[in-house]
């Protein structure tokens, strides 16, 4: 099998650079100087350092007991801490990795866009780290929902600009973050927080973020003498999952399961699951599945979690759909509740929501799961952001 | 010769520079269209670029973002855009027009039913902004065998390796992006501006356009020193808001015939 992206960075149908010309040339030289970078090992010396002694790296792989008794028929469930990492998310992987290489490239100012403010933490976070400016775009209704996240990027230093056009959520701050990119390409870094946009972004984050799935498999290796028969994590743009999934992707055995946000149901028409309903386009930048109209504009989605709220998806994401390397599944935001009680009830960790939906789908199907089977959950942040809406949506249901 | 060439053949004759505007369909409404379109060729527009709105404009800024939200709002699709090109051709407006839109309605639409269509309604090329060289290589035969013209855009962050290459799959002409940024005005337009868009003459064997930031009689006259042409895009836009709707075209014709003086 050649190594995906190819050099135009197309996955089969998908990916690509459908951007602006003003951004071509700085596409180009950012895939100059990751692919320079990736090669020398000074750079690769500094991420590791970074992601070990300032982040907490290797994160655990924690056998959760309770939780396996729960799901029953001898199923041994694994999660891949990254809700332990330092800002509480798997984001930083990525953003040590990029805001290393726009130090590298001399650029002084980074910008980000971000759904569920964790991204935007992480960003904000690398750039206090490294001494750089940092504007993060967030749609105005995120700026609300994760009003916690926003004080904390501002701590840290940076300026949030709230989105107010089009459906006020993640999508439109990635517009956003595109729009100040083109204005000031010269000296700006835009630290992409997810596996999509146009190439090299895909292939760079999901490099970044596969530090998740090369520790996982050796520690799983380690734990049970063998590789799992599933490797699950949610997906929005797909970072978590690309980074879970990636280094299992030759491991033909080992079943890979991407969980989508079904918002209020599937046939309502406020969901988020890209991969599970949508039909191919073209958004920031990519080729790749898309929640659109039958005249090609882009839906609004819903999801009780903001980092899934989001109509589109990686574009590698798009491949492991087509070629049939992974299966993807969408559970609701009531699902999602469930998974999230769960976890807390059974092993005294608040996941955050976007993870719950990998939580609870993993409850639902347990009854397709080989009986002993042994199940790999990436946990890809913590809870605490969430906490203020959980407790609203049980307020009112109580 | 396509229509644009043979546009471009006459102002040359004329000695003239081209004024090309953009209008986006549906904004302020459907209905408009027709007396928008013929108030800007009364202006002395020599091609108006129609633009398909999309729910995420990247290359736009707040104006045209805004008039897109409203054609949006207003119901406009493809389709209907097809339809409303028709009645103007039938209508009796002779200028090139070419539409403007991002590379997914096109998708969605379906490539090569799309440039087989736009053709037999009357559209002379296609402007894509999200749509580079690299990836439009399905397009351009189509285009090709419809006999659209593709126009591409320069910026000013292309190499001279790139403007070749954009050159290279353009006709009818190329559209140069004065600046760093998205569609807008801007009072002042970069000062290299002049210099960067000879660079682009002296390699392209099509006329070259100048776009993004213009608004003024002065910096189209600044801009039309050296380009075969020059784009007014969200100025117009806002002469439109400005006027409200049954002033609209009077308010379109005045400020045309100001950028169109300018031209010549």
């Amino acid at each position: 099998m050649p190594s995906l992206p190819d050099m135009q960075g197309h996955f089969g149908p998908f990916g690509g650079k459908f951007v602006p010309e003003t951004l071509m040339g700085c596409l180009t030289e950012l895939e100059k100087a990751y692919r320079d970078a990736r090669r020398d090992p000074a750079f690769r010396r500094e991420l590791t350092h970074y992601l070990n002694s300032y982040a907490g790296r290797p994160t655990p792989l924690y056998h959760a007991e309770r939780l396996s008794k729960k799901i029953g028929r001898g199923v041994r469930v694994f999660l891949k801490r990254e809700d332990l990492l330092h800002t509480g998310a798997h984001k930083i992987n990525n953003t040590i990795g990029q805001g290393l290489l726009a130090k590298r490239m001399g650029k002084p100012r980074v910008i980000a866009e971000t759904g569920a403010g964790q991204h935007g933490v992480a960003t904000a976070t690398v750039a206090a780290l490294l001494g750089m400016r940092c504007d993060v775009y967030m749609g105005e209704l995120d700026t609300v929902r994760q009003r916690l996240n926003v004080f904390r990027m501002k701590m840290l230093g940076a300026r949030v600009v709230p989105v107010t056009s089009g459906s006020k959520t993640l999508k439109d701050a990635c517009n956003e973050a595109i729009r100040d990119w083109v204005t000031n390409v010269r000296d700006t870094h835009y630290i992409l927080g997810s596996v999509v946009g146009p190439h090299p972004y895909p292939m760079m984050v999901r490099d970044f973020q596969s530090v998740i799935g090369r520790e996982a498999r050796r520690q799983i290796k380690t734990e049970t003498g063998r590789l799992p028969d599933v490797v699950m994590a949610c997906v929005g743009g797909g970072s978590n999952a690309m980074g879970s999934f990636y280094p299992f992707y030759r491991d033909r055995s080992v079943k890979l399961i991407g969980v989508e946000a079904a918002g209020k149901g599937l046939n309502t028409p406020y969901y988020a699951a890209t991969l599970v309903k949508g039909t191919v386009g073209v958004l920031h930048g990519a080729k790749s599945y898309l929640l659109q109209d039958k005249n090609g504009q882009v839906m609004e989605t819903h999801s009780i979690s903001a980092g899934l709220d989001y109509p589109g998806v990686g574009p590698e994401h798009s491949y492991y759909r087509l070629s049939g390397r992974a299966q993807y599944v969408a559970v609701t935001d009531s699902d999602a509740l469930d998974g999230f009680k769960l976890l807390a009830e059974t092993e005294g960790i608040l996941p955050a929501l976007e993870t719950s939906h990998a939580l609870a789908y993993l409850y639902k199907a347990r009854a397709q799961l080989k009986r002993g089977s042994t199940v790999v959950l990436c946990l890809s942040g913590r809870g605490d952001k969430d906490v203020e809406t959980i407790s609203r949506v049980l307020e009112k249901s109580r | 010769m396509s229509r644009i060439s043979g546009m471009f053949a006459q102002l040359r004759r004329r000695k003239e520079k081209a004024l090309i505007v953009y209008l986006t369909v549906g904004f302020p409404s459907m209905k408009m269209l027709p007396s928008l379109v013929k108030a800007a060729v009364e202006g002395g527009a020599d091609l108006i670029e129609l633009g398909v709105p999309f729910s995420d404009p990247l290359a736009d800024g707040p104006t045209i973002q805004m008039a897109s939200q409203k054609a949006l709002e207003n119901g406009i699709t493809v389709p209907k855009i097809f339809e409303a090109v028709k009645q103007l051709r039938r209508s009796g407006i002779k200028i090139p027009l070419v539409l403007m839109t991002y590379a997914n309605p096109v998708f969605q639409y379906g490539l090569a039913q799309f440039c087989k269509k736009a053709a037999s309604v009357g559209v002379d090329g296609l402007i894509i902004p999200d749509l580079p060289p690299e990836e439009a290589g399905e397009l351009l035969p189509l285009a090709r065998a419809a006999r659209l013209d593709t126009i591409f855009l320069t910026a000013p962050t292309s190499s001279p390796e790139r403007i070749r290459k954009i050159i290279r799959v353009s006709t009818g002409f190329v559209y140069s992006v004065s600046l760093t940024g998205v569609t807008g005005t801007r009072n002042e337009l970069p000062s290299d501006l002049v210099a960067q868009a000879r660079r682009i003459k002296k390699l392209s064997r099509v006329p070259v356009c100048v776009g993004f930031g213009i608004s003024r009689p002065d910096q189209v006259r600044h801009v039309a020193s050296v380009a075969d042409g020059v784009i007014v895009g969200s100025a117009l836009i806002q002469t439109i808001s400005k006027a409200g709707s049954a002033n609209a075209p009077q308010a379109v014709v005045r400020f045309l015939k100001g950028l169109k003086q300018a031209c010549r």
